[in-house]
Formats: structure tokens, sequence, C-alpha cells
């Protein structure tokens, strides 16, 4: 039984650990921070209306607040932390 | 009637409410378990119930979980251990003897038992490493001049053959012009010396020749001992010579030295040897002497002692498995007809009027030493050297599975694996042994555990293995397992683990490997021919892993030698072999190699081989060849224009394998091999022009339509020319080509008309192709391409006739085909004329079957449907035969014309025959008392068929009499009779339910229970759907009543077929008319009762989706009670519950129940159980749909970042499928982070407020 459990956790596991973003028990603040950030920039620049309202609160063009957002991406947090392990 | 019915129903309700008494837990009056079975209603009646559900059953899931519950009522054994003692007991299985061998040896054709005169060459050096290589192992260099010497043989052996067949052709010349016989005589045998002188110069010159292959010696001889093989009909008693490096039927190389055979097998230096062995270097094979064998089937049978003094050491092993088999057996004759010995007379004749008399005195006892030596048996290998009386043998040692020191029982011990494992019972002291044989041992018993072990020890003793493959080291790895897959009397199970450890062990030895892959390839090759498609392709597996192990380099370098083998079967598998390779590694890496092999000068072999890989590449990776399709056809194109007649067929071949797999693409990369092709049809005959043709065939469904029709009428000549070959093979490939080719767009079918048809209807349909499976397929599969565009007519009215042909096997293909075309195209051209000879005929046909066959039903079928109203004139007709062949004696012909009813009842209908079918349904009405099950089936059928089209208050003979018929019926337990069946009785009830009283639905309700049980996935549906049917003709209640009793019994899948079937009584009767008791069903005490309630819940939730939010109110609590409940089957099936309910109410705001729920759910999280966590994940996903992703969020940040790790893991796993879920919508709902000194983790965009 204890075998079949494994199968069918480690079945899950591998399915969750295909998409991006998905994390584990050792994630640590940052790296689960750094998927939010990625995810809040991606929902923003996906939602037509999200990116318009903040383009029109900070007043800049759309597709400026794009690229920005698109940049920001790459170190959302800022440099990583180095894990204690 | 329905007044009647309403009284009945109210009559019934009445009577039970009567009955109902305020104590019982049901509702339904007369569901409530039995007190005697399930004790009173005090607290004690809670110690007796079933607390679990029977242990044998082991995908049971509930089982799991009723196990791990119940209390250990003593100490016993494990249960495993229990059922291998059952299992060992039935193990005498009196079909032995006649199940077909399960050894490999024994059903394989005399082709495939070549790969046993293969022999597993020395190592190779690995020119990769940089490391110096093993003494003994051989250079690339060496081999190929090994390979170039043997071929150099073969030709020798070829021309002396010829020139002794030329001689042998003068001397009947010689005899027949009057010549003595005596002359003649001398003559030969003056040839034959001259034939030895040659071969034994050929021999010199050789540098010692090995011995020749049975395939390829002929008359020629060269010594005493090839006389000798000759004289015992092909088959050497030296090749049965048992030596352990070389198992059976294996031939010695020269270059090899025999062992002896308590040796290393694969250590090439022999370690003890007769006095004759020379020492080291090469050596001819025919001064050697056979070493460390006690060999009684020898030519001489003197006994081991005759060869050599027996030293102590070399006891048990070396037998052929064959010779151990014979030995077995003699020795079991011998016993029993050995001489009776005095003290036995004695005892088996009366002590008075017998009388012992004196031998006369001239007897004289045998003393010769052929008899002397039957009689007394040779002391023989496996027992204790010396003589010994045959008696104490009694107790055949090989039988009984020996406990080996260090492996344990095992499940057999064959007495052919005393050759290879017999070194692990000789008993020796461990602290002796050096550290190789240690090592040796080891891997002997880890492979005899996988072997012959049970399945736990096999699991065990795999993963050793694989673990310390690389400390074990290839080299003795391999010279032990290859050995064993070699042996003669390998099963197909051995075979299949033993591959397995190869596999296992590739991937662990890496470059390892590299010396032996040449000896993994001897092995592993023929698989690839097996004719077992499992086998194939494990085979296919291991070449990929051996070629991605040992590198391009090294696989080209160790097969190369065998590319030009002289042996064809090498040359075969060699090339599938490299097919695997290109496979694994790519095309492009092996195609330099295979330009240059393809064009190589040396031998056609080796093209051969080469365009033969090609082959075998657009065989194996089909479309995949396309990118590289241009540089493979310009590699073999050449072959086309070949010197070497099999050269060009293969080569044509391989054209049309890249054309079929690269269909429907690619035609500009055959661009260069059009011209050779028609250059080559016009040239060629027989064989050659047949794979010529066949390649064309491929092409041209390739090309635009223009050129496809210039190139179909450029070849249609031939093709024409070869409808007459009388060459089976030819034949075929004919008829595919004209298939091949009317199916391009170019060919205009005027052309066909009146080029192609004429010819082809000639030639081919003739009786005889009728007779010929393949022929028959391939004629009818091309005369439908063939009407497909000329149209049915034509093809139609030139077979038409043939229906009445006298020949059956033609009439069927006649039928079939006409079955295929009218399908594909209908009759609509098929004009009075035709149609009065169509029918007729096929009526003819169908009336003259001698073997009743499904063709002629489907084509009479066919025929008639597709006619649809033009058919209505003939139908008198038909039904006059139906009815006369329903009454035949033969069960197959009643069964069919019930099943032609079936086909056409459509038609009737629509022809308004009306009268007819009632007529019809009389009559099978009557026949519903037929004793052969397919037939009653059959007739089922039809009925349903009728009662389908004419509708139930125009059926005759009516419902309410017909139903009462059907009841009885049901008990059948065929399974073809209860499918129909309940077909029928399932319409009856959908359609016609109130012809019926409620008393007989009831009586149906209870005979259906019983079929849940059907093994038919089918029939229970059908039930299921049934019960639903009658609950809505006669009320819920009592069927639920039936149904809700039903859920105590013990099987498992009447229970679960009893919940879909509430389910479906309450979806098709509403919710409200069954939840009520349903939910009071759930006070009963019990186990299944309470999770049959809770299934059919579940499955009820499933199926009234959204009408769900009407009642999730109402089942709150009873799950809320489940979800706390001890046993987790409980818990899990109110937790699929949960998911369904939440999934249908989506939206509909019932969020507060909802949520009340997951807070039950939530506690489970940590289950273990495969399947109950399983089924909490899914209830909180499908929490997740109803109640959005917020409230999910706000369950998890709880424990994602707990201290305790199994906690987070699980928090994490719920997290991942949340966020894969909704990772959208998850965006406003993080947590704030706040910043630190070194990152930023607030996210501002989120805070902008205009």
């Amino acid at each position: 039984m204890s075998t079949a459990a494994m199968n069918m956790n480690a079945q899950l596991e591998h399915l969750q650990s295909k998409h991006v973003g998905t994390g584990h028990a050792d994630t640590n603040k940052f790296e689960w921070a750094v998927n939010q950030h990625r995810d809040t920039y991606a929902s923003v620049i996906g939602h037509n209306t999200l990116i318009a309202y903040s383009a029109v609160a900070e007043n800049e063009s759309i597709g400026r607040k794009k690229f920005e957002m698109i940049e920001k991406m790459l170190q959302p947090c800022g440099l990583p932390v180095p894990r204690d392990d | 009637m329905a007044d009647d019915l309403d009284a009945q129903i109210r009559a019934a309700q009445a009577a039970r409410k009567k009955e109902k008494t305020a104590d019982k837990a049901s509702l339904v009056g007369d569901v409530s378990y039995d007190q005697d079975l399930y004790g009173g209603r005090g607290v004690e009646r809670f110690e007796g119930y079933t607390t679990s559900i029977p242990v044998n059953d082991e995908d049971e899931e509930d089982d799991m979980f009723a196990k791990k519950a119940k209390k250990l009522s003593s100490y016993t054994a494990p249960k495993q251990v229990f059922e291998e003692m059952a299992s060992m007991e039935d193990d005498v299985d009196p079909m032995e003897n006649f199940r077909p061998s399960r050894r490999i040896a024994d059903r394989e054709s005399e082709y495939h038992a070549r790969r046993l005169n293969r022999q597993l060459s020395p190592e190779r050096i690995d020119a990769f490493s940089g490391q110096p290589a093993n003494s003994e192992a051989r250079s690339y260099a060496e081999v190929m001049r090994e390979a170039e010497l043997d071929r150099e043989q073969a030709q020798l052996q070829r021309k002396i053959q010829e020139k002794k067949k030329e001689e042998e052709e003068n001397m009947k010349e010689l005899a027949s012009s009057g010549e003595l016989q005596i002359r003649a005589q001398a003559q030969a045998a003056a040839m034959v010396e001259k034939a030895k002188a040659a071969a034994a110069a050929a021999a010199a010159s050789a540098d010692g020749p090995k011995k020749r292959r049975w395939d390829q010696n002929g008359e020629g001889k060269t010594s005493e001992w090839e006389e000798d093989e000759k004289s015992t009909g092909g088959k050497s008693r030296w090749d049965e010579t048992p030596k352990e490096e070389v198992p059976a039927r294996k031939r010695n190389r020269w270059d090899e030295t025999p062992v002896d055979a308590s040796a290393s097998a694969w250590d090439a230096t022999p370690k003890k040897q007769s006095g004759a062995a020379t020492p080291g270097g090469k050596r001819s094979r025919w001064d050697e002497t056979p070493v460390g064998i006690t060999n009684q089937f020898a030519a001489t049978p003197v006994g081991n002692m005759g060869l050599m003094t027996p030293t102590p050491g070399q006891i048990p092993v070396p037998m052929t498995p064959e010779a151990v088999n014979a030995m077995r057996w003699e020795k079991e004759i011998d016993y029993r007809n050995r001489y009776l010995t005095d003290e036995e007379l004695d005892a088996m004749f009366p002590t008075e009027g017998y009388k012992i008399l004196e031998p006369p005195a001239t007897y004289v006892p045998i003393r010769t030493p052929a008899r002397k030596l039957m009689a007394t048996p040779t002391p023989m290998a496996g027992q204790a050297g010396g003589f010994m009386m045959q008696e104490e043998d009694r107790n055949q040692m090989y039988d009984v599975p020996p406990e080996i020191p260090g492996v344990g029982g095992l499940q057999f011990f064959k007495p052919e694996d005393m050759q290879h494992f017999g070194k692990l019972l000789d008993q020796k002291d461990e602290a002796e042994l050096s550290v190789d044989e240690l090592k040796e041992r080891k891997i002997m018993r880890l492979l005899l555990k996988i072997k012959n072990g049970t399945p736990p020890m096999r699991k065990t003793a795999l993963r050793q293995i694989t673990d310390k493959a690389r400390e074990f080291g290839a080299g003795p790895l391999f010279n032990q397992i290859l050995p064993l897959l070699m042996s003669p009397t390998l099963e197909d199970q051995e075979r299949h683990l033993l591959v397995k450890v190869i596999d296992r062990v590739l991937y662990k030895l890496d470059d390892l490997v590299r010396p032996y892959v040449h000896k993994i390839l001897v092995v592993i090759e023929p698989l690839l021919i097996d004719e077992d498609y499992y086998a194939r392709v494990e085979g296919r597996e291991i070449i990929s892993n051996l070629s991605k192990a040992a590198g391009l380099a090294t696989m080209i370098a160790t097969m190369r030698p065998d590319i030009d083998h002289v042996d064809e079967y090498v040359r075969n598998t060699t090339a599938r072999a490299f097919s695997v390779v290109a496979s694994a590694l790519g095309i492009p890496s092996l195609l330099p190699f295979l330009k240059a092999v393809c064009r190589s000068k040396k031998s056609w072999q080796a093209r051969h081989t080469g365009i033969k890989i090609v082959q075998q590449i657009a065989i194996l990776l089909g479309c995949a060849v396309l990118p590289h399709l241009k540089s493979l056809v310009e590699a073999i194109a050449h072959g086309l224009e070949d010197e070497q007649q099999k050269v060009r067929t293969i080569t044509a071949l391989a054209i049309a394998a890249l054309a079929e797999a690269a269909a429907p693409y690619g035609i500009e990369s055959f661009d260069i091999v059009l011209r050779p092709l028609w250059a080559g049809i016009k040239k060629h005959r027989g064989k050659g022009l047949a794979a010529f043709l066949k390649a064309i065939g491929y092409i041209i469904p390739l090309m635009d339509a223009e050129y496809a029709n210039y190139y179909t009428k450029e070849v249609m000549i031939i093709l024409i020319r070869e409808f007459q070959s009388p060459d089976e093979e030819m034949k075929k490939i004919v008829l595919k080509v004209v298939k091949q080719c009317s199916a391009t767009d170019g060919v205009e079918p005027q052309y066909i008309k009146t080029e192609i048809l004429p010819e082809f209807f000639k030639h081919f349909w003739v009786r005889r192709m009728a007779l010929d499976r393949r022929n028959y397929k391939q004629l009818v599969e091309t005369t439908v391409e063939l009407a497909q565009k000329v149209g049915v007519a034509e093809i139609a009215s030139k077979i038409v006739e043939d229906l009445k042909d006298e020949s059956e096997p033609y009439r069927k293909m006649v039928m079939e085909t006409i079955d295929k075309v009218v399908s594909q195209l209908g009759t609509a051209d098929i004009d009075h004329r035709l149609e009065v000879t169509l029918i007729d005929g096929v009526l003819y046909a169908f009336q003259e079957q001698t073997v009743e066959d499904v063709v002629m039903l489907n084509g009479f079928g066919t025929v008639v449907n597709s006619l649809g109203l033009r058919v209505k004139p003939y139908l008198q007709q038909i039904c006059s035969t139906i009815l006369w062949r329903l009454n035949n004696k033969s069960a197959k012909v009643r069964q069919q014309a019930a099943d032609l009813i079936s086909r056409i009842a459509v038609v009737m209908k629509t022809c308004g025959e009306e009268k007819l079918m009632g007529q019809l349904g009389v009559v099978l009405y009557e026949y519903l008392g037929e004793e052969y099950p397919e037939v009653l089936g059959s007739i089922l059928r039809a009925l349903k068929s009728i009662v389908n089209v004419i509708g139930m208050s125009n059926m005759t003979p009516p419902i309410k009499d017909l139903l009462p018929r059907l009841t009885p019926i049901l008990k059948n337990r065929h399974e073809k009779v209860q499918e129909n069946c309940i077909d029928l009785v399932g319409r009856i009830a959908d359609r016609g339910a109130e012809f019926v009283s409620a008393r007989e639905w009831m009586r149906i309700c209870f005979e259906l229970l019983d079929m849940l049980k059907a093994h038919k996935k089918g029939i229970r549906r059908a039930t299921v759907n049934t019960f639903g049917y009658i609950a809505k003709a006669i009320g819920p209640q009592d069927v639920l009543a039936t149904l809700l009793n039903n859920l105590k019994v013990q099987e498992r899948q009447n229970r679960v077929c009893t919940t879909v079937a509430i389910a479906i009584v309450a979806e098709t009767c509403s919710p409200f008319t069954v939840l009520p008791a349903l939910m009071n069903e759930y006070r009963v005490p019990e186990l299944n009762v309470q999770n049959g309630v809770l299934k059919s819940l579940s499955f009820l939730f499933e199926y009234i989706g959204e009408m769900g939010k009407d009642y999730i109110y109402a089942v709150t609590p009873l799950l809320e009670d489940a979800l706390m409940d001890r046993d987790l089957v409980h818990r899990q099936t109110a937790c699929t519950t949960v998911k369904h309910m939440s999934l249908g109410v989506f939206g509909l705001g019932c969020e507060d129940a909802l949520l009340h729920l997951l807070n039950h759910v939530w506690p489970n999280i940590f289950e273990t159980s495969p399947h109950v966590i399983n089924a909490v994940m899914e209830a909180i996903d499908g929490l997740r749909v109803a109640l959005g992703p917020s409230v999910i969020m706000q369950y998890v940040l709880q424990g994602l970042f707990h201290p305790a790790r199994r906690v987070r893991e699980i928090y994490w796993k719920i997290y991942n499928n949340l966020y894969i879920g909704s990772q959208d919508g998850l965006v406003a709902f993080y947590p704030r982070i706040e910043n630190d000194q070194r990152n930023i983790y607030e996210r501002y965009e989120l805070d902008l407020v205009i």
C-alpha cells in the first residue's frame, strides 16, 4: 500500500513540477515571492483594464508600462537570497 | 389499465404502512436487516456487525482500510505465506502436456534457431577508452581479418561443392555411357581425396579455418570427423558435446581454447585441461579434445573414466540441458526395467507350489562389453565420483528445488540450471575463495534469484545487481548473463527477466560496456526477429540503450564486421540492429557510414546489408525519415543498377519502404530513382520485377495527378502482362500496385474501364483466388478500390452472376466484395435488371451456404438495407426464406435467420410491411423456448429490432404476453442472452411500461439484481438503466426498497452497481422522492450500507448537477457525520460527494454550506492512504471552483511555512493544485510580504489608487 501511495504522490508531484511557479516543502520566502511578483505582472499585463488603470495612475503609456513590467520580471525581488543548505 | 396499476400500488403501500413498526431503522417497511444476523436493538448489536470486507479481493479499495482496522485475534504467518503455500499446492497442472511449450527453442523456426550458431566472441578492445586493453580482447583489425577469413572459407567451400557436383554429373554421364561401376567408384574416391586435399590446403592457408557451418557443408569432406558427422545425419554429435563456454549446439571457434568445466566459462585461458590440450596460443579445432566433460553420449560410451581422471573439483556442472533431460529419462526407464532381485521374486511368488531351478550347466552370462555398459550405468556427472548402486539414486535429486546456500527457497530449479549455477552447490568455504570468485558467486546468486526466485526475491535481487553493477564490473556480469541467454532451454519469462537485468545494468555501466557490445548484440539481435511482439520491442529497447551507452563509434566498429558476414542470418539481424541504432542516435549521425556501406566495393553482401539497414530504418521510424529522405534515397539509389540481383531487389524494397513511410510527402526525393525504376521494370523478370513494381506502387500515390496518370499508364502495360503470372507473390504485388495506382487522382475511370477491367476480371476473378486467404483479401481490396473509380454497377454487373457459382469460397468472395462495394457506394446506379439478378444471387448464395458465415449475412443485410424501398417486391420471398430457416434443424441456420431479421427490420418498416413483421414477431415469440443460448440471444435481438420499429402498441404478440415470457429468460446466465434480454426488457420498460402490471415489474426488479453481477459492462449498464425506467413506471418506492436492501450483500461489484442504480432512480424520479429513504438508510449501523448510501449520494450529485442546490442543505448534516467518521471509506466517499456537489452548485449561492463542509474536509489532508488523500484533494479542488481560490488560499497559508516538513509537504501540494487551477485568480490574494534590507517583496503595482 505504501508503494501505491508513493506512486500516486510521485505522479501528482511530477505533474505539478511540470508547471513553473509551483513550490515544494523547501521553497523559501524569496522564491515564493519571486513567483508572486511575476504572476502579478503577467496578470496586470494580461488584463487590459488593469494595465490601463496602472498606466493612468502613473501617467505613462500603456506600452511603456507593459515594457517596464516585463523588464521587472527578470529580478522582481532583487538578488536571490543564498540558501541555507 | 392505468387505474388498475395505481390501485395495485396503493394497495401495496397500504399494506406496507400497516406492517411498519416504530422501531425499525429503515423507512421502507419491507427492508430491515435481519435481527438474527445483526443482533437485537441493544448495545450489543454493534458488536456483531461486519467491520471488514472479505480479504481475498485484493483490488477492493475498501478492504485496504478494513484490513488495517481489524484487530489481531492471534499471531500467524503473513498472508503472502499462506497464499504462496496455497499456490504451491495446485502447482500440478494436468494439462501440462497439452500446453504449447514455453521454451523458446521449441517453437522457433529453423531460421530463428540459427541464432544458436553464433558465438559469443571474446571481448573487443575499447579503442575510445584510452586504457590498455585486456590481452585477450580483440581489436577491430583482428575481427575484420577474421570475418575476411570466414568469407574466403565460405567461398572455398562453395567452390569445392560446385566442383564436386560437376564431378558427380560427369560420373553419371560415365555410368550411363556404359562404363564400369568400379571405375566410377574409383573416380569418386579420387574426387573425394582431391576435395579433401583442397580443403586441407585451404585450411592451412587460412591459418586454421573455422569449422564450416552446417548450412554450407555439402559433400566436401575434409576429415574423418566430418565423415562421422555426415553419417549421423547432419547433426553431429560433436555439436552436442557439452562445453561450458558454449552451451549446447554452439560451435567452438579455432581461436578459443576449451576450458575445464569448473573454470569460469569466460576465462579464455584454460585452467585445467587434459593432457592433450596445447598450452595457450591458437589451436586448430581439429586437435581439440573435449575436456572436463563426462559425456555419456559421446561416440564411444566409455564413461568419464575413459577420458580423463576425474578431478574432484569438477563434480556437478558440465552437461548440456538436453543431455540432462535424456539422462533423467533414461535413469527412470532403467530403474523401472531393472532386474528383479531374488528377494523381490520371493516376495512376489507364493512360497508353495514353486520350485527354484538350477541354471543349466551350459549357461554363460553375457560378457560382451557393450551390453555390460548398458547394464551397469556409467558414473555420471552430478553424482559423486566413482561407481554407485542404481537404487541409491532413486530420488532424482534435481526435481526438488534444493536449498541453495545464500539464496533461499526458489520457485523452481531446473536441472539445466545446474550447468550455470552448480557452483553454488559445491559447499566450498567462502573464506578460502579469492575476491574474484566471491564476486562471481555473488552475481550468480543474484541472477539465480532473479531468474528462479519469487517476485519479492526477484525485485530485491534486481535492485542489488543494478546498484552494484559498477562494482561488479561489466566483465563478470555479462560473462554470466549472456551464456544464460544463449541456453537452448530458455523460457520466455526467463528471457524477459534476463533482458531486464541487462537493461538495468546498461544504465549503470555506461561506457564500461564497450568491450562487451558485440557479445550483447549476439544475444539480443535474435530478439529483433522474434515472432513475439513484446520480445521485439524489448530487443529494440536494449539495443537503443546499448547504443546510447556505448556511443556511435563503438557501435559501428563492433557491427561493421558483421555487415558482410557470410551467414545471411547474421546480416539480417545486424541490419535490424543498425536501424535501431539509427533511431536511437539519429539518422544524420549514421548517414555517412550508411553511404559508405551502400557503396562498398568489396562485397555485395555489404551493399545488400547497407541497403537493408535503410529499409529497416524506414519501417522502424515511419514518417520520421522525412527530414532525411533525400539523403537516404541518394545513399541507396545506385543499388537499383547493381550487378547483383539480390542488391537490386533489396534496393527496390527499401525504396518501397521509404515511400510508404513518407506518404503522402516527399515525391521530390524520389526523382533520382524514377528513371532506373522504370527502366528496371522493362528489364527484369520474376522476383526482381516484383520488387520494382512494389516500389513503383508505393511511389505513384505520392505524385501529382498528371504525373501519376502518366506513370500509371506506363506501368500498367507491365502490370497487365503480369496479370497472368502464376507466381503467388507476384500476384499479390500486382494486385496491390493496381490498387495503389487506381486510387490516385490522375487515373481516369474510362481508362480503368477499357484497359484494366477486362484483363483484371479475366485473370483474377477465378475460383482459385478464393482459396488462398491473402490472395482473397487483396483481391477484394483491389476490386473495391477499382469500384471507387468506376462505380458499383460496372463491378457488380461483372461478378453478380458468380453469386451462383458452384464453389462456395468463391461465392463468399463475391459476396464480400459486393458487401463492401455496396456499403461504400450505395446502390443508386444499379438498374432494375441488375437489381433482380443481385437479389436473386444474394438469396441463392444465402440459401446455399453449407458453412454459415457472417460474410453472407453481412452481404445480405447490406444489400437489402442499401436498396431500401426497392426491396419491397422481394420481401415476401425473403421472409419465407427466413421462416423456413428459422425452423431448420441446425442451430447455426436458425441463429443466422434470426440475425437477418434484426438486420432488415428497419427496411421492412420502410417498405410498410408491418403485417409481415407481425408474423415474424409471433414466430419468434414461439421460438423463445430455444435451447441454444447463441440462437436464443439472436432471437431476442430480432424481437427487439421488431419492437423498435413497429412500436409497443402495434407489437404482436402484445407486450403483456411478451414480457412475462422474458422474465424467466433473465435468469439465463449466457452473456449474449442476458444482454439482448435486458435490452429488450429495458426498451419495454422505457416505452411500454403501462402494458404490464406493477407486480410483474417488481418481479423483474428482483431478477435484475442478479444481473448486476454480470461480467460484461454493457449488461450492468443496461440493468442499471432499466431500474430507472421501472422506477419511473411504477414509482420509486418499491424499486428503491429492493435496491436499498441489496446494499447489504457482500459482493462489492453488486453493491457499487446498486448505488449507481439508486442514483439513476433518484435522477429519473427527482431526488426528493428518493433522498428521505436513502438518508434514513444511513442510520442502519452497517458499514456496507452506510458506504453504499454515501456512494449513491456521490453518484446522485454527479448526475443531477445544478439541481443539487435544492438538496445541499438537506444532506449536509449527513455528510458532516460521514466526514467525521472513524472509518476511512466513509470520509473518502463523503469527500467524493462533496466534490460532485460543489462542482454542481458552483455560482448558485450555496457557499455557506460548502464552507461548512470544507471545514470538515480540511482535517483529512494528512491522510496517508492514497485513495483517501486523492478524494480529499479532489474535494478541495471542487471547493476551490465553488468557493473561489481565495478561500482555499487562506487555509493553505496556515501551513506553507510550518516548521514540520510533513505538514509543509502536503500544504505545498495543495498550494500547487490551487496555483495550477487558478494562477491568475490568486494574484489579488497573496499576503503582503514586507521588504527587508536585501530584497523588495512588496508588490507596489497593487497599491496604485487613482
